[in-house]
């Protein structure tokens, strides 16, 4: 493990390969949250904290459990139930530990479920650290950087989209571009800019 | 008739992505050529269907409670079958495809299906709602991705159409085109909508004043 792979880790999910911009995973909730910047905020906090446990989960699962039995075709189904279980287990733990946390989180929790970029990062996690021949603690650390720098992307871009959407309320549209016809044209203007990324070569 | 009407309502009027907003993903991110949009197409229709039916079968014997970690399971399992199958005889197609194929499972429109049609119905309508979905959904695909292949490549089906003098917009093959064509369409679509609604109406008072 070194320090400038890790860098590089952080800074591709975050940018170069931002999950919602560049990967399109995500996209109900960047499209259905993003209208006011709490809402965004709160959204984001929730998959922020979502995947990097997905990533920490899936990995046990799939090192100790898929692995060792010789299953490892069963990913899928084995994946989205973790995830699922992960959600509603750490939707009822806010619930009991702090409830004004789960007031403002509690109600996209269970959309977070079938948020693509959960189950994204944990499959992208398989293919890019886990069938290679990284040694454990390595693939351990990257794996969950990984998701955790995931979620801060895609929160970024939430939130970009929301500071934007706000704007766009006082602006006059065509009647047929309203609403997430217009969305997507800012979002591909935003994809643009994040183009622009793509050209950094770090480590 | 009523048959019919299941049928042809996932291709226009209830088109799953354009006029309800759902399975954007996998809609954006495989639509860069017209035969990755069919494959993608091919593959969720398979699975909805496939879906549709188990579900159907089993709604009277699965609880209301955890009707949804059922579901998921039972489509994981042929998003499981599709991804053995693919990357057997396919290869080529599930390595473009990639992680899309194991994200059919968080397609929100086979779980809408699922929770929405049916669950609630017997297995002849539910067949026929998987198919029409399923059709809508690729028509969906195949429009985005002939739109950006032709105008981001020249080619349809990999197949040169403008001639060699023709420079590519290589932005449409990237993601930005791919954000920029669905939302023109969205729009086109609201326009269509409205026209129809208009003509409706006037057809309604028409007959009224008659």
């Amino acid at each position: 493990m070194d320090l400038g792979q890790l860098f590089a880790i952080i800074i591709g999910a975050i940018f170069v390969s931002n999950f919602v911009l560049m990967r399109f995973l995500g996209l109900c909730p960047f499209v259905g949250v993003s209208k006011d910047s709490d809402s965004a905020l709160g959204m984001g906090m929730a998959v922020i904290f979502v995947m990097t446990m997905a990533s920490l989960v899936t990995w046990f699962v799939y090192n100790y459990i898929l692995v060792p039995l010789e299953i490892t075709y069963l990913r899928t189904i084995a994946f989205i139930l973790v995830i699922a279980t992960l959600v509603q287990f750490v939707e009822m733990v806010i619930e009991k530990t702090s409830p004004a946390l789960h007031k403002s989180l509690g109600i996209y929790l269970p959309l977070i479920t079938t948020n693509c970029a959960v189950l994204g990062v944990a499959v992208v996690n398989v293919d890019s650290f886990m069938v290679t021949d990284l040694p454990r603690n390595a693939s351990f650390i990257y794996t969950v950087v990984h998701g955790l720098s995931a979620g801060i992307g895609f929160t970024l871009a939430l939130i970009l989209m929301a500071a934007i959407r706000e704007r766009l309320d006082l602006v006059d549209i065509p009647k047929s571009m309203r609403g997430i016809a217009i969305t997507f044209i800012v979002a591909g203007l935003m994809a643009i800019a994040f183009q622009g990324f793509s050209g950094l070569k770090i480590g | 008739m009523k048959a019919m009407a299941e049928l042809v309502k996932g291709i226009y009027r209830e088109n799953p992505v354009f006029r309800l907003a759902l399975g954007l993903c996998p809609a954006l991110a495989v639509s860069t050529s017209v035969e990755n949009a069919l494959g993608m197409g091919g593959a969720a229709t398979f699975v909805l269907l496939g879906s549709n039916i188990v579900i159907s079968l089993l709604r009277k014997a699965i609880p209301a409670k955890v009707r949804i970690p059922c579901f998921i399971v039972v489509i994981a399992s042929f998003v499981t079958i599709v991804e053995l199958v693919m990357g057997a005889y396919l290869p080529e197609l599930a390595k473009s495809l990639g992680i899309f194929i194991p994200l059919i499972v968080v397609n929100c429109i086979i779980l809408g299906r699922a929770e929405a049609f049916a669950s609630k119905h017997g297995l002849g309508l539910a067949v026929i709602d998987g198919i029409g979905m399923g059709i809508g959904f690729t028509f969906a695909l195949v429009l985005i991705a002939a739109i950006r292949e032709l105008l981001g490549n020249g080619t349809l089906f990999g197949y040169m159409v403008f001639g060699p003098q023709f420079q590519p917009v290589l932005l449409m093959i990237l993601s930005p085109g791919a954000f920029v064509t669905i939302g023109l369409l969205m729009g086109y679509f609201n326009i269509l909508d409205e026209k129809m609604r208009r003509k409706a109406e006037a057809a309604e008072a028409g007959g009224g004043g008659r």
